[in-house]
């Protein structure tokens, strides 16, 4: 079973773990936002092109 | 398999199933590591800091082999002019800054308490943050310059010449008296690690390389549709 004591050194160990989360958590937001982000964009200038296209 | 996936729409047909798959699988890996890490003894030494062990040396590892994998995308787009090479190197440097600099930091974290600081000028920790520093000048240098083809000459350079720091890196412990330890889990003869504490660290390591590369290909993915933007951009304005 996991053991959350500890001790003296959890001063260390704590911060070093939701450091390593945040930091991780933060390149796959970042990576997730940008990709949605310029593929929205794109189908927006594709549905752009293609109206021109038919008008 | 590469040549295959040079042609961003079978990279895009790929990655839209194995991004999502790797980052599954780095989940699971990463559950099961910890869940093991955390149920592992106190070292002997240590005491609880080995549990730093298990998050540090794998974002150690991941931030070197994002270099490497850097330095490679770089040479393939400097040699061949491949777009996707030069989109895969401009998607991996961020990636590898935030590994590099979890491995500085969780090693800061470690050191402290053993050594008595958080910091010293130890030619391993000197050599990484090194690698961190050429990671955080790459990006500079793609966003310095606004011509994408130059800048990624510029860049793929910097590079190449700085993959030089990656056997430096690996060997420093070995060509100077460092007070950061020695190989450890593949040294010769055998790990120098207590068997208890090779399983967690080898699911975190792979949880961190599955990770890795699920974000790598989402961040090529990104990239592609960023210059399909751009170029379908220009022929709009025409």
């Amino acid at each position: 079973m996991p053991n959350l004591d500890f001790g003296k050194y959890a001063a260390y160990i704590v911060p070093a773990y939701l450091i390593s989360a945040a930091v991780i958590g933060a390149l796959v937001a970042d990576t997730l936002l940008r990709a949605r982000r310029w593929r929205r964009e794109v189908l927006r200038l594709e549905a752009l092109r293609d109206s021109k296209k038919a008008g | 398999m590469i040549t295959v996936l040079a042609n961003p729409q079978r990279f895009l047909a790929f990655s839209r199933v194995a991004a999502p798959t790797l980052g599954a699988i780095a989940v699971l890996l990463a559950v099961a590591g910890l869940w093991t890490g955390f149920s592992v003894p106190d070292d002997y030494q240590q005491g609880a800091t080995v549990r730093l062990m298990f998050i540090h040396v794998p974002a150690d590892f991941t931030g070197m082999l994002a270099y490497a994998c850097l330095a490679g995308s770089a040479f393939f787009g400097l040699v061949f002019r491949h777009s996707l090479a030069d989109a895969a190197a401009k998607a991996v440097a961020p990636l590898g800054a935030g590994f590099t600099f979890l491995g500085l930091v969780t090693g800061a974290f470690w050191g402290r308490p053993m050594w008595g600081a958080w910091w010293v000028w130890d030619a391993r920790l000197t050599s990484f943050l090194i690698l961190f520093l050429l990671y955080v000048g790459y990006m500079a240098l793609q966003a310095a310059i606004d011509d994408e083809t130059k800048a990624a000459r510029a860049s793929g350079i910097l590079a190449l010449v700085g993959a030089v720091n990656l056997p430096i890196i690996h060997y420093s412990v070995v060509w100077w008296n460092s007070l950061h330890q020695g190989e450890t889990i593949f040294a010769a003869g055998g790990s120098k690690a207590a068997p208890v504490y090779l399983w967690p660290l080898g699911l975190m390591a792979f949880a961190y390389l599955f990770c890795f590369g699920a974000l790598w290909m989402a961040r090529i993915r990104g990239e592609i549709w960023r210059r399909r933007a751009g170029a379908l951009a220009v022929q709009g304005a025409r």
